[in-house]
């Protein structure tokens, strides 16, 4: 890079940042609903999610970054897939060895990152044309984003269905809670009014 | 006649009960983003419906066939995503050749399909419920594919006439959208003391 360390500092903090709010994955691109939805029933599954989701698009952007100017346009998706597959399933493997528990919770939606949106449009929006460090960072501020949404949902979610979060009790013993926050149904219209908020807070400052 | 049943029960399950969009939160990508307009929702049902029920048949030959026998299971997630890949591939280039106006109608979401995890998801559902079946394996596939079209018709029905109505303005899009969704979710948990 020619740019002075300045600009080339802020444009790697501009990165970083723009996945944290300015083009949150789900909040702002509503990319990767599924696992949005499926884990977020309480804090500790949503966290774990998010770590997984942090460690395969890391692992998937440096990866992709590297091999940038071997790839064949045709075949791309498909190496991005792969390439995603594979540390998916380290991923799980290391699950099902260190965390039975919690990878049998999250069943089936742990493979199910190789076909989540944000994995595929990082590769192939910023990976496939940039270098390793802008692809790295880029690869920190999305995995930081959908894990801190997640977490809020989830938070949202647990408080209502349990009156607990990381399953310590934290509202008085007279709240009843709301099981339909534990189903779909709450899932859904939950992230629907966050949707709903982040709406009202983002015109509020533009 | 047992089997008959069986398979019967398995097809109502899976339509209705275990629907992938609505109690599995499957494919919930493509049913947000192309659930506007009915006529393009069933077009994108029928492709999905295809697609799925010959990867679930495929990926569960090749993983009883193949992966079981040689201890291959590692390289489970691999060979599934290559299989939905390459029949969404065959799917494409068949219609393409044999049927150009039905590709022109959903020929734009065939490559998207890949990435829906609708088809992912099952595959691994059917892998997670053992099934040990071949016919059930179809079965189940083929149903999950009709429950995503039912499930992305009403939604694109109900869209049609949502744009007609008085949403407040930080609701609009795809907030009110999952707000629907989720009282659709509401309803068909109706059904689920059909099958016990």
């Amino acid at each position: 890079m020619t740019k002075n360390s300045d600009t080339t500092a802020g444009i790697y903090k501009e990165t970083l940042l723009a996945g944290l709010w300015r083009e949150n994955p789900v909040f702002r691109l509503l990319l990767g609903m599924c696992p949005t939805l499926a884990v977020t029933a309480a804090v500790k599954p949503a966290l774990t999610m998010g770590l997984c989701v942090i460690f395969v698009l890391l692992c998937s952007n440096i990866v992709v970054s590297l091999m940038r100017n071997l790839l064949k346009p045709h075949l791309r998706i498909l190496m991005f897939t792969l390439t995603i597959a594979t540390f998916v399933t380290i991923a799980d493997l290391f699950l099902k060895a260190f965390a039975l528990r919690m990878s049998e919770t999250l069943g089936p939606y742990v493979p199910l990152i190789i076909v989540n949106c944000i994995i595929i449009c990082r590769a192939e929006a910023c990976a496939s044309k940039n270098g390793l460090l802008v692809s790295f960072i880029d690869a920190l501020g999305m995995g930081v984003g959908f894990t801190l949404t997640l977490c809020v949902l989830a938070g949202v979610r647990e408080v209502l269905s349990t009156g607990a979060i990381w399953e310590i009790s934290i509202l008085p013993a007279g709240f009843v809670p709301w099981a339909a926050m534990r189903m779909p149904v709450g899932a859904f219209i939950t992230l629907g009014l966050l949707l709903g908020l982040v709406n009202v807070l983002s015109r509020k400052k533009a | 006649m047992d089997t008959l049943n069986i398979l019967l029960m398995g097809f109502i399950s899976i339509v209705l009960i275990n629907n992938l969009v609505f109690t599995k939160f499957l494919g919930i990508c493509p049913y947000l983003g192309v659930s506007g307009r009915i006529d393009m929702a069933f077009g994108m049902g029928m492709a999905v419906t295809f697609v799925v029920t010959l990867s679930g048949t495929l990926t569960w030959l090749i993983d009883h066939l193949i992966l079981m026998p040689m201890n291959l299971e590692v390289t489970r997630y691999i060979c599934f995503i290559l299989v939905i890949a390459g029949s969404v591939q065959l799917v494409e280039m068949y219609v393409r050749k044999f049927f150009p106006t039905l590709y022109e109608s959903f020929g734009i979401f065939l490559p998207l399909i890949t990435t829906n995890c609708a088809i992912l998801g099952l595959c691994l559902f059917i892998n997670l419920w053992g099934i040990d079946n071949l016919l059930e394996a179809v079965v189940l596939s083929f149903g999950a594919g009709i429950g995503f079209t039912m499930a992305i018709c009403i939604m694109a029905g109900i869209r049609e006439n949502l744009n007609l109505a008085d949403v407040p303005e930080c609701l609009k899009g795809a907030p009110i959208t999952l707000i629907t969704a989720g009282l659709l979710t509401l309803a068909f948990m109706g059904f689920a003391g059909m099958i016990r």
